[in-house]
């Protein structure tokens, strides 16, 4: 019954895949995978900070802090760019994101 | 599975009284001192732990594949806060909540923000669901194999090297609580990461504002600059009128 490091990292594994996933599965709707994206982010911390608990170094949770912080500014740079391309369009399908092919 | 006596004596060298806890004598890591750390407290915390997986699993399972985007935020909220009590569970209690505040407080309400301002015909956006179904299902699939692969053995190279199977310390091994440990390395050794990262925000603030920013010729709004700008001669004509002409 020993909760160990590699229960936490399989639960971080199963996390990280459900959003590479969740990014195939809604090749169409761009705010589901930036939420896949965030899943992702998320096992990620998991792993740093059970990595940092379980080898004693404070250092993961350290970079896990600036993770949390990477990824919250990059969910509202991509909203803000998904809200002008809405305003500017009227459509976020992925396919019509095309105008810089030329 | 009973912990062993090394793994127990060393639990318990690591849990010292925090000398300046709001509560005298309030064990470090949630677990009061008196008590071994035996098969009952691991027993709790297996199953707390369990719990916390199979919920953040699962909603992570339906974040990407609920119908409607709106229960998507909801459940990426629920999967949060599963992983705060996981946090918790393994001593990191200071990112436990700044994940609830930072994620469940600011992101997932932003999401929830840009989902019900947006007016997009989601129906529409799901039509290739399953048609990316198989391709997704397969490198999903292989992407975990690797994973788990790579954990096993992960976990047989970290045990040969002695570090224990139980929660070691989530202080760097350090007497102090969790916030303290982290805010003593934080502001000292990664003092210029820690300004890197308060940079990065600040250029997301200001990147977020100016792409959203518009300006409608449609609607009228106070100028000050122009309104104080204003002279005399600019604003005000002296007209002479001639004597029963008239002015326009």
């Amino acid at each position: 019954m020993l909760i160990g490091l590699a229960h936490y990292l399989t639960v971080a594994a199963i996390l990280f895949t459900l959003g590479v996933f969740g990014i195939f599965l809604n090749r169409k709707n761009v705010i589901i995978m930036l939420m896949s994206i965030e899943l992702m982010l998320l096992a990620v911390s998991i792993n740093f900070v059970a990595f940092s608990v379980f080898l004693n170094n404070l250092i993961g949770q350290a970079f896990a802090m600036f993770v949390l912080t990477v990824a919250a500014a990059e969910a509202a740079i991509g909203l803000a760019i998904l809200v002008v391309y809405f305003r500017n369009r009227g459509t976020i399908r992925v396919e019509d994101i095309n105008m810089m092919k030329g | 599975m009973p912990a062993s006596p090394e793994s127990r004596n060393t639990g318990l060298s690591r849990r010292g009284k925090v000398p300046w806890s709001w509560l005298p004598g309030l064990p470090l890591r949630g677990i009061p001192e008196y008590l071994p750390l035996g098969s009952a407290t691991m027993i709790v915390q297996a199953i707390l732990f369990y719990i916390f997986a199979v919920v953040a699993v699962a909603s992570g399972v339906l974040v990407v594949s609920a119908r409607n985007p709106v229960h998507s935020v909801l459940f990426l909220i629920l999967a949060f806060f599963n992983a705060a009590g996981m946090f918790i569970l393994i001593g990191a209690e200071f990112l436990a909540m700044i994940l609830v505040i930072v994620y469940v407080g600011a992101v997932a309400v932003l999401f929830l923000f840009v989902v019900m301002m947006l007016d997009i015909d989601f129906v529409q956006l799901r039509s290739g669901f399953v048609r990316y179904l198989p391709i997704g299902a397969v490198v999903g699939l292989i992407l975990l194999a690797e994973l788990v692969f790579v954990v096993s053995i992960l976990g047989h190279a970290i045990a040969q090297q002695g570090v224990s199977g139980t929660v070691a310390s989530a202080t760097g091994g350090l007497p102090l609580t969790n916030t303290r440990a982290l805010g003593d390395i934080l502001y000292t050794r990664y003092l210029f990461g820690f300004q890197v990262a308060g940079l990065i925000l600040l250029v997301a603030m200001i990147g977020a504002i100016v792409l959203t920013l518009r300006h409608r010729a449609d609607v009228r709004r106070q100028s000050i600059s122009a309104q104080l700008g204003r002279r005399r001669t600019e604003t005000v004509e002296v007209v002479k009128v001639p004597l029963g002409a008239g002015s326009d």
